[in-house]
């Protein structure tokens, strides 16, 4: 049963056509947390962080309190905001910088503040030319108010934000990546160790890393307490969480839902989210975390919506994308088109990645086209094996970042759940849906 | 002679002193040069190399990992479809053929009157409204045939124009001038609170 109590955190201001203004964000509270956090000690704004549980937005599910905290011995130099937003039918940080950029402006000065940092960058994938003008914007008149600039709000606290724009590459999520790429190169993850941008980041100094929408969630935080926050979901998985509904549903959308309240099957069904599949079909699949996530049949719909309950049946919740196949659906046909996906996007430094990625896809593209083998299923599950050894859940690793383990995911799902689709490709010398 | 024209060299200059480091500039600087030309002429690039203070291979072994910077010239619209997994779903394959016709030219070609480049895109985040349609980056959601050659047509007749600017303009909100915080009041700001963090976790051990 979908529990619908939970308060919006981040999508409170989903109903304005005008959102975005300032003149719609201070009617609807906004800029009070910020007063609030600046008469707090910067080290019990991070408290409450921390008091939150609140889990990294961006895929990994990080703690983010925990992330600030590896730092708060040392100064920090930069706080980076990853609105990179790229993993295929993900599109809820899409929603955040276009709709209420003024609350991630609030969120990262925040941010800043309990870190001390004085100068933030908001990096944010050069497609969303709205949301760059909508995020530039708000910064200018967040400045012009006052919450922004030299001595925020008249307290000793001063920020600037530059909005970064990026110019079109999908591994510019990862954030060693971002980090290059905000440095003027080439967006090449960097080697580990060190592990985090906290050790060496931008410019080779301390740096925080957090995604739109963990940044956004900030001035709620302030305003109710971390343990407010902390109360809502349930173990790990404290909140509430923006899910971007895509594929075949009849109301594909970005819903913000409570964490582990709500199952799959609530967010596909319920008629306030998914409303069900096109022409009421059925079910085939679903991919429960963007396209680097294994699937899931529909034996697993009532599996709640948090963290730890997807990782324990070998997927993850990752960015928070849900991708609805129906009995229609041409899994080999999706499969390909993903495997297409990270062959285009891999960055090419390790081998593993870059010739396995463009293998894969070929092999995918002759099963779908016509001119598949039956040996094809062994080889392209041999070539998953070598880029993510034993095609375990959470991944192995052959390469420098994860963009290499992502690739089995699809193409090991859908061979272990949909083997005879293949099989009927090859038999047929091609797309039986065609 | 700077091969920015009107006020592009001023805004690359006010660019370049955003960041703590000359070459952060590079992307944003980037997208200047194609606002001027459409793309990346080697004249941008070397403009772009003498901001960043670096050699114009450099500035194009950059450019050319991005999918959004061009080193051919392109038609004064780049119309951008989607086919990553929610827009095959929806059709995003046939929309993209369709387009071939519409436009009468490849993917990653130019249609003849040289005002269309036609591109397969990946995931534009924009999934709910599938299959996915960008022209110059501007969400334009035609998800059918029919919404898609009467958006061309309107396009074609210069009627999207305040809306969708020629290829390579991407933002156009500038930068309030003079909003950034000063450097040394930054630094400033660093020192003091370490002191003070300082002073606080000695009072804490105690």
């Amino acid at each position: 049963m979908a529990t619908f109590s939970a308060p919006k955190i981040v999508s409170s201001r989903k109903d304005f056509d005008d959102s975005h203004t300032l003149s719609r964000y201070l009617e609807t509270g906004g800029y009070v947390a910020l007063k609030k956090a600046l008469g707090m000690f910067p080290e019990k704004v991070a408290a409450e962080v921390d008091a939150a549980s609140l889990l990294g937005r961006g895929g990994a599910g990080f703690p983010a309190g925990r992330k600030w905290s590896m730092l708060r011995r040392s100064p920090i130099s930069y706080l980076v905001v990853n609105g990179d937003e790229s993993e295929p039918a993900t599109f809820k940080d899409h929603y955040l910088v276009e709709r209420d950029p003024h609350q991630l402006i609030e969120g990262v000065v925040i941010a800043a503040y309990a870190l001390q940092v004085s100068q933030a960058f908001i990096f944010l994938r050069g497609e969303f030319a709205l949301g760059l003008e909508r995020v530039q914007q708000a910064v200018n008149d967040a400045y012009a108010h006052g919450a922004l600039g030299s001595k925020i709000f008249g307290s000793d606290f001063s920020l600037d934000i530059v909005v970064h724009p990026g110019a079109g590459a999908y591994i510019c999520g990862e954030e060693t990546a971002l980090i290059e790429a905000l440095e003027g190169k080439r967006g090449f993850p960097r080697i580990k160790p060190p592990f985090f941008p906290a050790v060496t980041g931008l410019y080779g100094e301390p740096t925080v890393v957090n995604n739109v929408e963990t940044m956004s969630n900030l001035p709620w935080i302030v305003n109710n307490g971390g343990a407010a926050f902390a109360a809502l979901g349930e173990g790990r998985s404290t909140g509430t969480r923006l899910f971007a509904l895509a594929g075949r549903v009849k109301n594909p959308g970005v819903y913000e839902v409570e964490m582990v309240k709500n199952t799959f099957r609530d967010l596909i069904y319920d008629p306030q989210f998914g409303g069900g599949l096109i022409d009421d079909k059925k079910i085939k699949a679903f991919i429960p975390g963007g396209v680097s996530a294994p699937w899931f049949g529909p034996d697993l719909l009532d599996l709640p919506l948090g963290q730890d309950e997807v990782a324990e049946k070998g997927s993850m919740l990752g960015s928070g994308s849900v991708v609805v196949l129906d009995e229609d659906s041409c899994v080999v046909r999706a499969t390909w088109r993903i495997t297409k996906f990270f062959s285009r996007e891999s960055c090419g430094q390790c081998t593993p990645c870059r010739e396995g990625s463009g293998w894969i896809e070929r092999a995918m593209y002759r099963i779908e086209h016509g001119g598949g083998r039956l040996e094809d299923l062994d080889l392209l599950l041999d070539l998953c094996d070598n880029i993510s050894p034993g095609l375990l859940w959470p991944p192995q690793q052959t390469t420098i970042c994860v963009l290499g383990p992502s690739i089995p995911s699809s193409v090991n799902s859908a061979i272990s759940m949909f083997r005879n689709e293949f099989i009927a490709h090859i038999e047929h010398g091609g797309c039986p849906h065609d | 002679m700077s091969h920015f024209q009107n006020d592009l060299r001023k805004r690359a200059e006010d660019l370049v002193a955003l960041y703590p480091v000359k070459r952060s500039a590079m992307l944003p600087l980037l997208h200047l040069a194609q606002e001027q030309d459409g793309y990346l002429s080697e004249e941008g690039i070397t403009e772009v190399a003498e901001l960043v203070g670096t050699s114009e291979a450099e500035v194009r072994g950059t450019a050319a990992f991005y999918d959004m910077f061009h080193l051919e010239p392109v038609g004064k619209y780049v119309v951008g479809i989607c086919t990553n997994i929610a827009c095959l779903l929806a059709g995003g394959e046939e929309l993209l053929e369709h387009a071939t016709k519409k436009l009468g030219c490849a993917v990653g070609g130019t249609s003849s009157d040289g005002l269309f480049t036609l591109e397969e895109t990946e995931c534009l985040a924009d999934c709910d409204i599938a299959p996915v349609v960008q022209v110059n980056h501007r969400y334009v959601r035609t998800t059918t045939p029919d919404a898609f050659d009467a958006m061309i047509e309107e396009v074609r007749d210069g009627k999207r124009e305040s809306e969708i600017p020629s290829h390579g303009t991407l933002i156009r909100v500038r930068r309030s001038s003079g909003l950034q915080a000063p450097r040394e009041e930054i630094a400033a700001q660093r020192a003091t609170a370490q002191a003070a963090r300082e002073a606080r976790a000695a009072k804490e051990q105690k």
